[in-house]
């Protein structure tokens, strides 16, 4: 499917979603409480078939603290993009993907241990560069007097 | 006596626990494998990583784009040419620069010969690891044909840092040619005696044939590329899919197997260095006449925007993800490297082997520990 294909059937998926057409892929922004159920939607349904997870990446926008998952069919070749935000910056929390891709275990722990967004049902969640004294350092908020100089 | 023994806990069925590393030979750098082993099999793997972890991506967020392709070159150190090209693929996608076709093709030629070195130093430590200390000696002396030629042309052995957003730092060296055909012709002849010690031998298929399994549903599953993944059976190269750079106008064939083993993930990349030789064969002799860069703007901001770029590594699907808002330091710059992804399956294939088989198993996954701490 291309891009104009995939954004119209991601939106027959879920109402609450909003999908639109991006620079290369399709994006869809989802709310946190409907993120696995989309998520074995287009891991299951024949025409999309995203079986293969690149990868999780941890964003803090300023305000909101969200995931971008990257997918990919393996089966069409076809790529899409799936958003998910949070303002809750004291308790981020999303659902794990780690029973849909097993690749998420290692990747849901790294934005763990980067951002302090929380996987809830991931089976091992635990810090995994750096130790618990550590704040999150990839948020925008953290501060390290010693090796980060501000100009 | 008998009641002894029990208390020391020599007989006794529970699980034992022992490290393997940070400063052990076989996991190539500074790797922590926690293993429960059960007599000398293994029940589990797992693996503490963070020992060289630089915080790449946060370093990233306060420099701009020129000053980001040298820190990729310490990612993956193997793959220095590589990772820099996937930088600037990113940056001049998103600036809709045209490159011309002179940059396309040597920027193809040095990823393939940094392939060709990556693969050689796979198949020496690979050896090395498995006891044949002749391999070790026999790959790097090819491997410094190859670094001959970097230095020659980039200046550097390793960690080239030859791209620029835009094209090349420098133009070629006027031997560059001359020299790569030089090499070709030499390594044609010295490829079949990488067979000859290593793949034909009766105690390395005997360790290596059936270890390790991984089917092709798991590969997709925990996301394994590269010639690991591809000895799976799982068709990932990003150079046959989207083609960048030049590979769209080169011919060559994807090394695909099915068995998934151990022996098999090593022999993809013994074929690989021939499919690279044959691009390099394709391509050397056609370099065109041209400006060796495009003229960029010396501070360089990307519109905002999100962008998104893979090239295939010597490990695997490296993917270079930017988030910018119009200032010239990104928001947020994520590397999704192979050997990261890659290091997730070990458990999954290590488990119910033995000891002396995980050091096979993890060295055919090919590990570069800079790319996996970042």
């Amino acid at each position: 499917m291309n891009k104009t294909e995939l954004v119209i059937f991601v939106k027959s998926l879920s109402q609450e979603c909003e999908v639109k057409e991006g620079r290369q892929f399709a994006e869809a922004t989802v709310p946190a409480s409907s993120l696995h159920s989309l998520a074995v939607q287009l891991r299951e349904k024949e025409v999309c078939s995203f079986d293969f997870l690149v990868s999780i990446t941890g964003v803090d926008y300023g305000q909101d603290l969200g995931a971008v998952y990257h997918l990919r069919s393996t089966k069409h070749g076809h790529m899409m993009v799936l958003k998910v935000r949070t303002n809750d910056r004291e308790n981020p929390h999303f659902d794990s993907v780690t029973d849909i891709w097993k690749s998420a275990d290692f990747l849901e722990r790294e934005v763990y241990d980067l951002l302090g967004i929380k996987f809830t049902n991931h089976p091992d969640l635990r810090r995994l560069f750096l130790d618990n004294s550590w704040g999150f350092p990839l948020r925008k908020d953290y501060v390290d007097d010693i090796n980060i100089v501000t100009k | 006596m008998e009641e002894e023994v029990k208390q020391t806990g020599i007989n006794e069925q529970e699980e034992y626990i022992i490290n393997m590393g940070p400063q052990h030979p076989s996991t190539h750098g500074v790797l922590r494998l926690v293993l429960s082993l059960k007599g000398e099999v293994v029940k589990n793997v797992e693996p503490h990583l963070g020992y060289i972890h630089r915080g790449i991506e946060k370093m990233c967020e306060s420099i701009t784009y020129q000053q980001i392709i040298h820190l990729t070159d310490r990612m993956d150190y193997l793959s220095a040419h590589i990772n820099n090209e996937a930088v600037c693929l990113n940056v001049e996608k998103a600036l809709e620069v045209e490159i011309p076709d002179r940059i396309k093709i040597i920027r193809t030629i040095m990823s393939e010969l940094t392939r060709i070195q990556s693969h050689q130093l796979f198949w020496a430590s690979f050896g090395m690891d498995l006891g044949g200390l002749t391999c070790f000696f026999y790959g790097l002396r090819d491997r410094e044909k190859v670094l001959d030629i970097f230095e020659e042309t980039c200046g550097s052995r390793m960690i080239v840092s030859y791209n620029c957003p835009g094209g090349l730092m420098y133009d070629i060296h006027p031997n560059f040619q001359k020299r790569v055909k030089e090499f070709l012709k030499y390594f044609r002849k010295k490829l079949p005696e990488y067979d000859q010690l290593l793949t034909g031998n009766v105690i390395f298929r005997e360790r290596t044939v059936g270890i390790g399994k991984l089917s092709l549903e798991d590969a997709i599953s925990y996301g394994v590329t590269g010639p690991s993944g591809r000895a799976s059976g799982f068709s990932c190269d990003v150079r046959k899919h989207e083609p960048y750079s030049a590979y769209d106008r080169v011919r060559f064939n994807e090394i695909l197997f099915t068995e998934g083993d151990t022996f098999h993930r090593y022999f993809a990349r013994i074929q690989e260095m021939k499919e690279s030789m044959n691009i390099i064969d394709q391509l050397i002799d056609n370099i065109p006449e041209g400006p060796y860069a495009v003229k960029m703007k010396p501070v360089i901001k990307l519109p905002e925007g999100e962008y998104f770029q893979r090239v295939e590594t010597a490990r695997g699907e490296l993917g270079v993800y930017i988030i910018s808002d119009g200032n010239k330091n990104p928001v947020r710059v994520k590397f999704r490297s192979p050997n990261f992804v890659n290091l997730g399956v070990l458990n999954h294939i290590a488990r119910d082997f033995k000891i002396a088989d995980l050091v096979a198993i993890g060295g055919s996954l090919d590990m570069i520990i800079p790319d996996i701490d970042r």
